[in-house]
């Protein structure tokens, strides 16, 4: 932070800030809020759109306000007649390259353009459409992720998102002048490249150029389908978030309404992925300590650390990027694909249903989830265990389009079995959550006491910071573990694949000493998923985050071996962690892939 | 003023450049660069920032590294002058890069060469090879590098072009920070001029007095012109700045000029009736060099379409009015020459013009509009039909 | 490892591994292979350490970095302003007829191909054109109808 303060004008009110704020942060200061296309709060400055010019005194050209800092003296206008006109031509000539099928388009009634064209009432096109009918192709390839460039107004939200925040860069900003384009290597179909389907890019997208691949129509053809058993299952962090679908404040606690509206659309029996998030927990933690055994007693060569394998972005990213590393990752599906194959097998005979008629549902705040249901490796139960995935932001889409008032909706509770869970299972959905839920179980498992942390809050790992670590001195160890006796179990966590890329540099290097790693693709963890709510930023990320600590923490039961549900699952079916049944259904292998 | 224009030989003439230089190197850097400012040379690449001024800029950051960049991506259609002047005197231009390096402190200097003029590769490196040999001697420590592009006019705008340098998209920067802060890897950087460096160096040893003399307040000085189009006289000219057009145009001229285009693709299209006033020079009508004379045979339709059509293709495309406005603007006096679009529909484009001269990011789109709006203004009835 | 790799990574010691020498090395390929094939750029971002995309990003971005295949002569006819008025078009019409093939195409035999450029800077000199590094100022229909002619004599 700079101390030294700048003194100017906006819109003749005299304001005083930091040296290397921008005009644009500014004028928010006294709430002047100067429209912006291209600045994204979580991005770096890119200043390409020029909406957001404003007029300086003394100034021939209007800068772009979002790009400039402020200097002494400054006297800006931000609504002037010459910037009211500049900024009426600059949105015209972004409708002249944006298929403009307004009513025909998914984020209708969602797309900032369009939003910005109704406020400078935009009628008739006085310049030239430039769309041209052999441009309006969606790049369909993806499971996860639709590319319709005849919306793309060049923006370039995604491309610094895909390589600035996730180190991925499948997209790049190819080309130049009117043939100036967002594309891929070699312009290859989206599925065919480097992507990792987190999805952040569509987070960040203007308009419908990046967009979710939709399954709604699937969802509800399935729900209607008489001869179908369609369950639905909520991961963590869509329950602090698919409120702000309907207006509510980000956090806001909504897990019984979603319940309600799930049973309303018609899903035959609404579970919960906090469930199988729990049973995460013991799969992994089970495996942790076995590798932490074979090392440290068996002087087996075993992979460590381990590193979780609950985000599927991740996951494809690792395998890209550092396939190398892939021994290290966690066998444990995620929570979604653990639900999948039990639902199909031990839920399907306990409800005496034939798995052949059952369809399994997830909501997700994910994209990339999509593509990691569509995985051959993910047909454990025999069937395709997941059949279709939805974003949060997809539900809202469902409830809104069956007309269901959510807000005043009552609360209710999830179906059983594969209903209950813990806190421990709910902060999955924030980055530091599935690191804290398996310590709560893992060093209680080897001590027989709970974590030496108040409250259970394991504050170490929890908060925004990229890269974090933590240290947990293991004594008095019961017998068994006597060889963790004195361990200093180091951890560590990063979210957003930049700060992964880091983690996993340092590992290459050699110059990390830890046991078990956390990584989650996106920043955040779940929460701030590429297929949650719009906008998501980091006053968004911060308050659904507190929104699931809060819900954690009005659980009953906070620690996933303590999940009555996962213990009958144990003794009635898969007999024990790592077990034969564990196995075949809940384990899962990994896949090599070039980054080029 | 004579009516006659005065050709000057600063830039070919032979001069002892390692004298210059050596003697320079006696002199303190302030001292050298008030030099410059004092005898108002500005940038001859076209933007005609002073250059004493971006010298002492870049003198006054403090840095573990600077850099002299000479820009030599001569991109502008009609313009010539740097390709002649670095196959004719490069030891010149390497020697008013060493100066530069001096007066800012900077040891590393790279000639940004355009692709288009990489014929001059085999030349140009044998010319800085011999120039490190003679920089020995002098004890001054400065290497100079040539970094070649491979095709693209926006890389000619300074920050483009050191993105270009640093393996990256020719996409120009956000400024400020400018180059002399924050220039090529971050670290303060003079870019000039192919032109520039060599006036500098004459600047230096013939003082500023004598460059003073010549052209006019605003536009001290010569000023090498790349002449071509309808001229019976094709060529490089270094003329003393400050003439009229009409002046030009009799020197130049075949004896039919309808218009110059003074400045390039991205500058004024100047009418017969307007020769007479209008001064070419920072106080009339700003160049890098170069004049394109027409005649009555050519249509200002097809001239005018020719440089929308250089624009839209080599705008860098980031920036909106920039990207889109160009191909507006091409396809608005397509449209109106058809017949698809009514003649007034040219002053919706005329307004269109107006927000890329203040709205867009770089002077690419910012000076697209000088050719649009002379050209409709002056040539109307031969848009229209 | 195979021939493209072992040409990137040879330029990519002569110029180093960092952002810096992209360009020199996008080039060094170019002016070896005529183009920036699908292995080069893969080779490049390889040897870089850079995402794909973003090598093709770089290079789509520079007329000069082709990313389709060209010739091993590459003819560039500018067709800027000047060169327009004098004559360009009749040049590009007979080189096209005399190698049967249109703009933005490449014989048969891979031996040329025929584009348009932007200002060349010959202006003065106009009609101009480019084959390969070798600039042809002042050329007429007849003068195009030698070079071209001792090209195709040539290897």
């Amino acid at each position: 932070m700079s101390k030294y303060k700048v003194n100017l004008k906006i819109n003749n009110i005299p304001i005083s800030v930091d040296e290397g704020t921008t005009i644009l942060d500014a004028a928010r200061q006294l709430n002047f809020k100067i429209p912006t296309l291209c600045h994204h709060d979580d991005l770096c400055v890119a200043g390409n759109c020029r909406v957001c010019v404003v007029e300086q005194k003394g100034n021939r050209a209007l800068p772009a306000s979002c790009a400039t800092p402020v200097s002494e003296g400054m006297e800006i206008q931000t609504n002037s007649l010459k910037v009211r006109q500049a900024r009426k031509h600059i949105v015209e000539l972004l409708l002249t390259e944006h298929n403009a099928d307004c009513t025909k388009c998914f984020k209708n009634g969602f797309c900032e353009l369009q939003e910005m064209s109704n406020a400078y009432r935009i009628g008739d096109h006085v310049f030239i459409d430039l769309v041209m009918e052999k441009d309006k192709v969606t790049d369909i390839s993806s499971p996860s992720i639709e590319k319709d460039d005849s919306k793309c107004i060049r923006c370039q939200r995604c491309v610094r998102t895909c390589t600035s925040m996730q180190y991925v860069s499948a997209l790049a900003v190819t080309h130049k002048g009117n043939d100036m384009r967002i594309s891929t290597f070699l312009d290859k179909p989206m599925n065919d490249v480097v992507c990792t389907n987190c999805g952040q890019c569509i987070n960040r997208c203007p308009t419908a150029a990046l967009t979710e691949r939709s399954y709604i129509d699937e969802v509800f053809d399935a729900i209607y389908d008489p001869k179908k058993f369609v369950v639905v299952e909520t991961a963590p962090a869509t329950r602090v978030a698919i409120g702000e679908e309907f207006g509510m404040e980000p956090g806001t606690r909504v897990t019984g309404k979603m319940v309600s509206a799930l049973r309303r659309l018609g899903f035959d029996k609404v579970l919960d992925t906090d469930f199988t998030a729990d049973l995460t927990i013991m799969e992994e933690g089970t495996e942790l300590l076995t590798r932490l055994k074979e090392a440290l007693v068996d002087g087996k060569d075993v992979a460590l650390p381990m590193l979780t394998s609950c985000s599927p972005g991740w996951i494809k990213f690792q395998e890209h990027l550092y396939h190398d590393l892939l021994d290290n990752l966690s066998t444990c599906k995620s929570p979604q694909q653990m639900f999948g194959p039990l639902a199909k097998t031990y839920y399907a005979e306990k409800v005496n249903k034939n798995p052949a008629d059952m369809v399994v549902v997830s909501i997700m705040p994910c994209t990339a989830k999509k593509f990691e249901a569509e995985r051959p490796e993910m047909r454990g139960s025999g069937y395709k265990d997941v059949d279709y995935v939805l974003t949060t932001r997809e539900l809202g889409r469902m409830i809104h389009q069956a007309g269901i008032d959510f807000e005043k909706l009552e609360d209710e509770k999830y179906d059983s079995i594969l209903g209950e869970s813990t806190g421990a299972g709910i902060i999955f959905g924030n980055t530091g959550g599935v690191m804290e839920a398996a310590l709560r179980t893992a060093y209680e498992i080897v001590t027989g006491r709970e974590v030496p942390f108040t409250n259970l809050s394991i504050r170490p790992v929890r908060g925004m910071e990229g890269v974090k670590e933590a240290s947990v001195k293991i004594k008095d160890v019961k017998p068994e573990w006597s060889f963790l006796e004195g361990v200093d179990l180091n951890v560590a966590i990063a979210h957003g694949l930049v700060n992964a890329k880091t983690l996993m540099d340092r590992i290459k290097a050699g110059d990390a000493n830890y046991h078990f790693i956390e990584i989650m693709a996106c920043p955040g963890g779940c929460i701030g998923g590429g297929g949650q709510p719009i906008p998501t930023n980091m006053e968004v990320r911060k308050k659904r985050a507190a929104g699931v600590y809060e819900e954690d923490e009005a659980m009953v039961i906070r620690k996933s071996h303590e999940n009555p549900e996962v213990t009958e699952l144990y003794e009635s079916f898969l007999h024990e962690p790592l077990g034969h049944k564990s196995h075949d259904l809940l384990h899962t292998h990994y896949t090599p892939r070039k980054r080029h | 003023m004579e009516n006659k224009i005065k050709k000057v030989d600063l830039i070919f003439g032979k001069v002892d450049y390692l004298d210059i230089l050596s003697k320079s190197l006696k002199r303190t850097r302030d001292e050298l660069i008030l030099d410059v400012i004092d005898s108002g040379l500005r940038g001859r690449g076209g933007a005609g920032f002073p250059t004493g001024l971006k010298w002492k800029f870049a003198k006054n950051e403090e840095a573990d590294q600077k850099y002299v960049i000479c820009n030599a991506d001569e991109g502008e259609p009609g313009t010539f002058k740097d390709r002649e002047i670095l196959t004719e005197a490069p030891e010149k231009v390497l020697a008013g890069m060493a100066l530069c390096g001096y007066c800012i402190g900077a040891t590393e200097g790279y000639i940004y060469l355009r692709g288009e003029y990489n014929f001059l590769l085999p030349s140009l490196n044998k010319a800085i090879e011999k120039f490190h040999n003679e920089l020995k001697k002098l004890k001054l420590d400065f290497t100079i590098r040539i970094c070649s592009g491979s095709g693209a006019y926006v890389c000619g705008e300074e920050t483009a072009l050191m993105e270009s340098m640093e393996g990256k998209r020719g996409e120009p920067r956000n400024k400020p920070p400018f180059p002399t802060s924050f220039g090529y890897l971050g670290k303060p950087t003079s870019v000039n001029n192919v032109e520039t460096l060599v006036f500098a160096l004459m600047i230096a040893q013939e003082g500023p007095a004598k460059f003073k003399e010549m052209g006019t307040f605003d536009s001290r000085g010569s000023k090498v012109f790349s002449v071509s189009g309808d001229t019976p006289s094709p060529g490089i000219y270094e003329l003393e700045l400050g003439m009229t057009l009409e002046q030009f145009v009799e020197e130049f001229g075949d004896g039919d000029t309808k218009a110059v285009q003074v400045g390039g693709a991205s500058g004024f299209c100047v009418s017969r009736k307007e020769f007479k006033n209008t001064v070419i020079g920072f106080e009339g009508i700003p160049t890098g060099g170069s004049m394109m004379l027409f005649n009555s045979s050519r249509s200002m339709f097809n001239i005018l379409n020719d440089y929308l059509e250089f624009f839209e293709e080599e705008s860098c495309g980031q920036c909106t009015p920039c990207r889109v406005g160009c191909q507006q603007l091409l396809k608005g006096i397509e449209a109106v020459k058809k017949g698809i679009k009514p003649p007034k529909y040219l002053e919706e484009l005329q307004k269109l013009s107006d927000t890329m001269r203040i709205a867009s990011k770089c002077g690419l789109g910012q000076s697209v509009p000088n050719p649009f709006n002379s050209i409709i203004n002056n040539f109307r009835e031969e848009i229209i039909y | 490892m195979t021939r493209i790799e072992e040409l990137v990574k040879e330029q990519a010691e002569k110029h180093g591994r960092q952002r810096t020498s992209l360009m020199p090395i996008l080039q060094a390929v170019v002016s070896s292979e005529h183009y920036l094939s699908e292995d080069a750029l893969v080779a490049i971002a390889n040897e870089l350490d850079l995402s794909t995309a973003d090598v093709f990003g770089t290079a789509s971005f520079y007329t000069f970095l082709d990313t389709v295949p060209r010739g091993k002569f590459i003819i560039r006819v500018c067709k800027t302003i000047t060169c327009h008025m004098k004559g360009k078009d009749e040049i590009i019409k007979t080189i096209s007829d005399m190698l049967k093939i249109n703009l933005g195409e490449t014989t048969n035999d891979g031996k040329f191909s025929l584009l348009q450029a932007n200002c060349l800077g010959w202006c003065h000199k106009g009609p101009v054109m480019l084959i390969n590094d070798e600039v042809y100022p002042e050329v007429t229909p007849e003068k195009v109808t030698d070079i071209i002619g001792k090209y195709l004599k040539k290897g």
